[in-house]
């Protein structure tokens, strides 16, 4: 997948993630700028989350920041999902 | 007429489905709470509380939350997007593999509706190796041809209850929603017969004043007595107040422990007709006791 244009997705509303895409040069690869309340504890699982779907979704070079608010697993992967997709015009 | 079914062996949905809690499937909170609010069914919404430029993240979240989120006992199902939208195939090919307790089709005007996506949700379930049949769809009418066409809906494959929309229906047929629901009368005995004959649940409309949980009582009761089995709610609060009136008194309960007592030990005995309290109890008033004792068990 290709990521073509800004995107958004999510809220930051309670238990929800807002996540902003934005095209990177090729060879960047993933670059993931996160803020959380709880970062020291979940940083590193919520920036997994993040790359997983990325990866599935076989993009190589994306910019993305994402600002949670308390959200899961299941959210944080469906938000980023929807970021990418409307990023590449889908 | 269409192809009735007159298969007295179809086996009925015992499903107890008193409260449907309408969730809307953007709101990621709300989602992830739904289960301890005690409703018996839930249904993520995917179709009219959720704004057109949403529509994806909430196909994403509500996938990814039957594929992730533990509701327990409780049935989880999702009102997909009508079939004439450009949502229902995107709809449809996301959710199911979620495996949902069923779906809920909104706007449903015939028989050939409830084919259609029963034959979508077959291709997908034959597609990812998942047992077919198991997904129930759960038409909602809501429109004049709906309601005409309703004993045949009612026959469809998958079918567990029907619902009635209430707000669209009364739009659509020009009629003024009245807040005891005269309006509706017709409809929903119309509804209630066509369930009944196919041994499947009508469910009851919303009640759209959340604060207002003596009327929303009085409308619950109103609706058990014509033969609704279950009401669409849209807030939490309303859950207690609609058990409650599902509730049967404690004379009801006696009563229908008496009854199924005595069937019981006629049987073991080999008698025929019995009578309690100098009633005749046959079939039909036995059915009725044990509906009364599974709703109050429930509680």
């Amino acid at each position: 997948m290709k990521i073509s244009k800004n995107a958004q997705a999510g809220s930051l509303e309670s238990c929800d993630i807002l996540i902003t895409v934005e095209p990177a040069k090729p060879g960047t690869g993933i670059e993931i700028k996160l803020t959380s309340p709880s970062i020291k504890q979940f940083g590193e699982m919520i920036r997994e989350e993040i790359k997983e779907v990325v990866q599935r979704l076989e993009v190589t070079d994306v910019k993305i920041t994402a600002i949670d608010k308390g959200s899961l697993g299941y959210c944080i992967k469906a938000r980023t999902e929807t970021a990418l997709r409307r990023a590449s015009g889908e | 007429m269409s192809k009735q079914k007159n298969d007295i062996t179809k086996k009925k949905d015992e499903r107890l489905r008193r409260t449907r809690l309408y969730i809307p499937g953007n709101n990621p909170a709300m989602m992830q709470n739904a289960m301890i609010y005690g409703a018996d069914s839930l249904i993520f919404d995917l179709e009219d509380s959720i704004a057109i430029n949403e529509k994806d993240a909430a196909r994403f979240l509500v996938r990814n939350a039957l594929q992730t989120l533990d509701f327990g006992e409780v049935e989880v199902t999702v009102r997909i997007n009508p079939i004439e939208t450009k949502y229902f195939s995107k709809d449809i090919a996301e959710i199911i593999p979620a495996k949902p307790d069923g779906i809920l089709l909104p706007k449903t005007e015939s028989l050939d509706d409830i084919l259609l996506v029963d034959k979508e949700i077959t291709r997908i379930e034959k597609e990812h190796k998942l047992k077919v049949g198991k997904i129930r769809i759960m038409p909602i009418i809501e429109s004049a041809i709906g309601v005409l066409n309703v004993e045949e809906i009612a026959t469809g494959p998958r079918v567990a209850a029907i619902g009635l929309g209430g707000e669209d229906l009364t739009a659509d047929i020009g009629a003024v929603r009245t807040r005891n629901g005269k309006e509706l009368e017709y409809i929903s005995s119309r509804i209630i017969l066509a369930c009944a004959a196919n041994k499947i649940q009508a469910i009851d409309t919303v009640f759209a004043d959340i604060n207002d949980l003596e009327g929303l009582y009085n409308v619950t009761v109103e609706a058990i007595e014509m033969g609704f089995q279950g009401k669409s709610i849209i807030h939490p609060s309303q859950i207690e107040t609609v058990h409650k009136a599902f509730m049967p008194s404690k004379e009801e309960i006696t009563k229908a422990e008496k009854i199924v007592k005595a069937y019981k030990e006629s049987i073991k005995k080999g008698r025929g007709a019995i009578t309690v309290d100098g009633k005749m109890i046959d079939v039909p008033v036995v059915i009725r006791a044990e509906q009364i004792l599974k709703r109050a068990k429930a509680e």
